[in-house]
């Protein structure tokens, strides 16, 4: 960090997402067309059939003016009375191709809608899944709104090469095969002499394919941090309000709107060079074909009628070129989006789920660390920590912020593997349960009490949809959740996003709570789960932990010790190791941290 | 056919009309350079190659030459200039948008699903560019196109053309019917994108509670019914599309035949002329291409006007919160703050949040603030920065009622802390810096040793690193302690802190009380706090219960006289000592 960046305001991290080096072009390529490869195979008879649609709607729509020609020229002349009929019979074939070129086209827009369509599902599906399968330090690293930008706008980028796209391709090379084939039989050294473009033609769309998939790849990069920034200063408006930040925020966010828009002119300029380009060259062509002509003419080797025919066709050979050469722009355009999907699709899940999954058929509840090492990135926070937790037991983890208690909760809900070291449940390696399985033992509740769109019921339902209401509402009860929803204005199936409902944090760990509860895990853990409730709130819940606890397995990580004092066996961490283990009654007596933590507990509420 | 769109945003391309005027300059130069080139080609072929004099065929091409050149550079300055003019449009519109966003009122966004708003800011903001870009330019060449050619077939025969007039009839019938069907469903595939980027931004957001309880599945499931449901959408969309286009295209075909007959059997009756039925042809064929796009364009019309619709819902939107005209600058404020018969309640919403609230602080004094959970207690400590306003009654700041003085001079004079520590993906120094960007070194290290924040010192970067979701992870406490470090920073007048301590350990918690307690010297502050140890730094205590204040109080007095008081506070400690 030499120079102050102009970007310095957003601080130093360690390696930036989405830089890419240049000499990766080549395996972006080779992944997106595998992506794509994939994502069209289930599709190949519709696109068959799509494509066949399109044939028969161009066929008819190029003999539409051969048959009015003909009309004109057999059924059509002054005075002959007796042409009537014949004109009427052409008219009549004419109205029929004209039908089924109608219905041909209806038939075409309707399948390859269709078919863009379920491709574009199977991919927001795949994409969706494959992030659920991804852990949480993908998301941390990744961050949300980079997901956010790749499942909508970068999808939405795909729309229009679905859209637009096989009906462009397979008109223009249709037209531009049939053309060749006419301009070669017209005059085969003429034709010949055409070719001659084609070694330039590949030159510019070299050009224009390395240049622009720079470009479509800044525009997707700018899109994302555009919304990246959306999403987190709008998420977080509060603040931005209280401490005047909108001025701060907006010079931000013209920034990289900006970055966006010069990324989007690059590509368009790209695109207005490469479109008229392929244009001059047929003009160039045009000119070259038509001094040699010309001369050939003039030697009495080539009839002026030949030649004429010639360079009208060959209008009609570069007007397509065009075509296809918007065809390619949408298609470096998609290839770019495709290529950051693919980047996330190829992503290895970092807490894999078991090849094979053992089963355990109901879990007792005894955890087990063994030699248990973690690390963010290069820091380490657990070091060699061993420890083993039997079935039933309530723990409480203790110790300063940043000590690595919520780093070890992590660890037994396997949001993160251990670097070295296992972590096992009833004797099982985690890594060894299926996620269904785990999760269906393993609970966790933090202090970050997120709501989903949808009722205060469908929240609590969370824990576990197959609940019923009466469950729901006895999770509800049993954790002092009932009151306040009770005084909801309609009550469970008050919506959460409602006007003039917003719950209080305090309310939301409730919640939070309520679902844990219903949930009935066999481990639960608690991370600074009750710290925004009041008093008698929290007593409640204490007391209601104390029937729920009966029989479970427990860790509770609080800053309050009163939560702890209903625990069998309290931890004391200390940068990522055990310093002291043992029941509260006994750890308050000695003379350790606790001891020191609980006087100065004490006379904090004095 | 989406001409109100155009006259809503085209004060957007206002700025940018020496750009459009280049291009459509441009556009109409290329297009005689284009006319004159197959002149050119005529003129060679009649020329020199006819007479056999290929001496003349040089300048001739040099001509050639030089239009092509000059078609390719009038083409690139046309699509070039309208990519300049209509990219800077969309950025502009994409930054009014955000912000207003961040003008409106917290209620405003605790009302709107944020996905909806997102999909506005981006997809919506594109689509309206597309059709101001491309749209338009074709809608214009169109109508001229169709104006030539019915001046044309006017001249040419009346009668046929009257032919042709009667068959745009259906046209103009179907573009009517389709603007009545093709704009619900434009509206619904939109709003539709809105909750299929809520769904995704909620599980983005909330992947942390997904995990725990291992419920991607069921998201995959909701997101998949939302999916499936856009996908219908836009099936419905292309079913609708799809009829549109082909007939807009088989009418004139079938024109084209009638007039064939008619015509032919006026050329047979000797009424009109082969050439003249010829030319009038291969004007109809003129049309083709127009027709082709009109299809594409007027749906492309209606889906830039319901996203502009969309947009305009909140655009549309004021807040109510802001500087009145005339609003008082307050420079230095005292600090006295007084809440006279205070009433709140959510727009919207009947029930009463807060009632009859009456509270006095002196300068330099310490309120807390304690009551149940969901009590009111964060929603008073909302309206003194007047994240919210009063439902009735008012606060007064040194006498003023607060929506009596600017918005940002109010606020200048307040430190707030949320219970929930907001800190954005920046670095350390920014994050405290938000709202004081003229604090110094000292002052952010005051702010830090207050705090207890001395932990940042131990960061990859120190004040550089960057922290928030993009970057460095910072536990629950570590959080909390900046955003009071940024609370406290560059010493306001007036302080409002919610439950700012509760993710912190008792030992940090005991020290930051310490340094709190010199602070809060000085400065009014509003405390809220939901434990007993907090409560040594406050001079007197409110108790809300039910929106109202029951008890006013030190915090002896309320432990002795009011059961509810102790029953929240003191029972702790006796429960811990039996």
């Amino acid at each position: 960090m030499s120079a102050v960046r102009v970007d310095s305001w957003r601080g130093v991290a360690g390696e930036d997402m989405e830089a890419v080096s240049s000499n990766l072009a080549g395996v972006f390529r080779a992944r997106v067309r595998r992506l794509l490869g994939q994502l069209v195979r289930p599709y190949r008879r519709p696109i068959l059939g799509a494509a066949a649609l399109i044939l028969l709607k161009t066929a008819a729509t190029l003999a539409i003016p051969y048959l009015v020609g003909l009309a004109i020229d057999q059924g059509v002349r002054p005075g002959r009375t007796g042409d009537l009929n014949r004109l009427l019979a052409l008219v009549v074939v004419l109205g029929c191709v004209m039908s089924v070129a109608a219905v041909a086209n209806r038939a075409f827009l309707r399948l390859s809608g269709r078919i863009g369509q379920d491709i574009l599902l199977d991919l927001r599906l795949r994409l969706f899944d494959h992030l659920q399968a991804l852990s949480l330090s993908f998301y941390e690293r990744y961050t949300s709104g980079r997901i956010i930008a790749r499942l909508t706008s970068d999808i939405d980028a795909l729309q229009e090469l679905l859209a637009t796209g096989l009906s462009s391709v397979v008109t223009a090379v249709l037209s531009v095969v049939a053309i060749a084939l006419i301009l070669l039989r017209l005059d085969l050294r003429l034709g010949l002499a055409t070719l001659v473009a084609f070694p330039l033609i590949v030159v510019l769309t070299q050009w224009f394919r390395g240049q622009s998939a720079l470009s479509y790849r800044a525009v997707r990069t700018a899109i994302a941090l555009v919304i990246v920034h959306y999403t987190e200063s709008l998420a977080g408006i509060r603040a931005v309000q209280a401490f005047r930040r909108e001025s701060r925020n907006q010079e931000i966010f013209v920034d990289v709107v900006g970055r966006y828009r010069d990324a989007n002119v690059w590509s368009n300029t790209l695109g207005a060079t490469f479109g008229p380009g392929i244009y001059l060259l047929g003009r160039l062509t045009t000119a070259a074909v038509l001094v040699y002509g010309a001369l050939l003419v003039v030697q009495g080797n080539l009839t002026l009628g030949i030649l004429t025919a010639f360079i009208l066709y060959l209008r009609q050979f570069f007007e397509p070129m065009q075509d296809l050469s918007q065809f390619y722009t949408v298609f470096q355009s998609a290839s770019a989006a495709l290529e950051k999907v693919s980047g996330v699709l190829d992503e290895e899940p970092q807490v894999p789920e078991p090849a094979r999954p053992l089963a355990i058929e109901r879990a007792a509840g005894a955890v087990e660390l063994e030699a248990v090492t973690f690390g963010y990135r290069d820091t380490p926070v657990l070091k060699d920590v061993s420890l083993s937790i039997p079935a039933g037991q309530v723990l409480a983890l203790v110790g300063e912020t940043g000590a690595g208690k919520s780093t070890l909760a992590r660890l037994v809900a396997r949001f993160y593997d251990p670097v070295q070291g296992r972590i096992l449940l009833d004797g099982t390696d985690l890594r060894e349960l299926s996620s269904r399985e785990l999760r269906r033992s393993v609970v966790m509740v933090t202090q970050e009490s997120f709501l989903f769109s949808g009722t205060v019921g469908e929240n609590i339902a969370f824990g576990r949809p197959d609940a019923t209401r009466d469950e729901v509402e006895a999770a509800a009860r049993a954790v002092g959740a009932a009151t306040f929803i009770s005084s909801l204005p309609q009550g469970y199936d008050t919506d959460v996003r409602r006007r003039g409902v917003r719950l209080s944090s305090g309310q939301r760990q409730l919640v939070a709570f309520a679902r844990a509860f219903l949930a009935d895990p066999r481990v639960l853990i608690l991370d600074e789960a009750t710290s925004s409730l009041d008093l008698p709130t929290e007593r409640l819940v204490q007391r209601a932990l104390r029937s729920l606890l009966r029989r479970r397995t427990a860790l509770i990580i609080a800053h309050r010790l009163s939560t702890v004092e209903i625990a069998d066996r309290v931890l004391v961490i200390d940068h990522g190791r055990i310093v002291e283990d043992g029941t509260p009654a006994a750890l308050v007596s000695g003379r350790g941290r606790y001891h020191a933590l609980h006087a100065a507990w004490l006379e904090s509420l004095a | 056919m989406g001409f109100s769109v155009v006259r809503r945003y085209l004060p957007y391309l206002r700025p940018y009309w020496r750009l459009v005027a280049i291009s459509g300059g441009s556009g109409l130069a290329s297009l005689v350079a284009a006319t004159l080139i197959p002149l050119v080609i005529k003129a060679v072929i009649d020329g020199p190659v006819t007479h056999r004099r290929p001496g003349e065929l040089w300048p001739f091409l040099a001509l050639l030459l030089g239009l092509a050149a000059a078609e390719f550079g009038l083409t690139f300055a046309r699509r070039h200039t309208s990519g300049l003019a209509s990219f800077a449009m969309e950025a502009d519109m994409r930054n009014e948008f955000y912000a207003h966003l961040q003008g409106l009122q917290v209620s405003f966004h605790d009302n709107w699903q944020s996905g909806q708003l997102l999909s506005r800011c981006v997809a919506d903001i594109n689509t309206i560019r597309r059709y101001i870009g491309f749209g338009l330019v074709f809608m214009i060449v169109m109508v001229c196109t169709f104006l030539v050619v019915l001046a044309m077939l006017v001249r040419l025969d009346p009668l046929l053309a009257l032919v042709t007039g009667i068959a745009a009839v259906p046209v103009v019938w179907l573009g009517h019917r389709f603007h009545r069907e093709y704009r619900s469903i434009a509206r619904r595939v939109q709003d539709q994108q809105g909750d299929v980027t809520t769904v995704i931004e909620e599980s983005a957001t909330g992947v942390r509670i997904i995990k725990a309880f291992g419920r991607g599945s069921d998201m995959l499931r909701r997101f998949e019914k939302e999916a499936r449901a856009l996908r219908e959408l836009n099936l419905e969309s292309v079913r609708v599309r799809a009829g549109l286009w082909t007939l807009l295209v088989y009418i004139p075909n079938l024109n084209l035949a009638a007039i064939l007959l008619l015509g032919g059997y006026g050329v047979i009756q000797g009424q009109l002329t082969i050439g003249g039925l010829v030319a009038f042809i291969s004007y109809l064929f003129m049309l083709n291409g127009p027709m082709d796009a009109l299809g594409w364009i007027l749906s492309m019309g209606e889906e830039a006007r319901t996203a502009s619709d969309r947009l305009e819902e909140v655009l549309r939107t004021q807040s109510d919160i802001v500087s009145r005209p005339g609003a008082l600058r307050l420079e230095e404020s005292s600090g006295r703050i007084r809440f006279e018969g205070v009433g709140f309640r959510y727009p919207g919403s009947e029930e009463w949040i807060l009632r009859h609230v009456d509270l006095d602080l002196v300068p330099g004094e310490t309120l807390a603030i304690v009551g149940r959970t969901g009590s009111g207690k964060t929603t008073l400590a909302s309206l003194v920065p007047r994240l919210y306003d009063v439902s009735e009654g008012r606060i007064t700041l040194d006498g003023h009622d607060l929506r009596e003085l600017t918005l940002s001079s109010l606020r200048a004079q307040i430190g707030m802390a949320f219970e929930d520590p907001i800190l954005f993906s920046a670095s350390v120094r920014e994050n405290l810096l938000m709202g004081r960007p003229e604090a110094g070194e000292e002052q952010i290290r005051r702010a830090l040793a207050i705090a207890q924040a001395g932990f940042v010192d131990d960061l990859p970067w120190g004040l550089e690193t960057r922290v928030g979701e993009q970057g460095y992870s910072l536990s629950g406490g570590q959080r909390q302690r900046l955003a009071l470090a940024r609370a406290v920073l560059g010493s306001p007048r007036v302080l409002v802190l919610d439950d700012p301590l509760s993710s912190v350990d008792v030992h940090t918690e005991a020290l930051i009380e310490k340094a709190l307690a010199s602070v809060l010297r000085g400065v009014t502050a509003l405390l809220v706090v939901h434990r007993p140890s907090t409560l040594a730094l406050a001079d007197r205590v409110a108790l809300i219960e039910d929106g109202r204040v029951s008890a006013l109080g030190t915090h002896h007095q309320l432990l002795e006289e009011v059961p509810l008081y102790r029953a929240l506070l003191a029972q702790q400690a006796e429960e811990v000592a039996s």
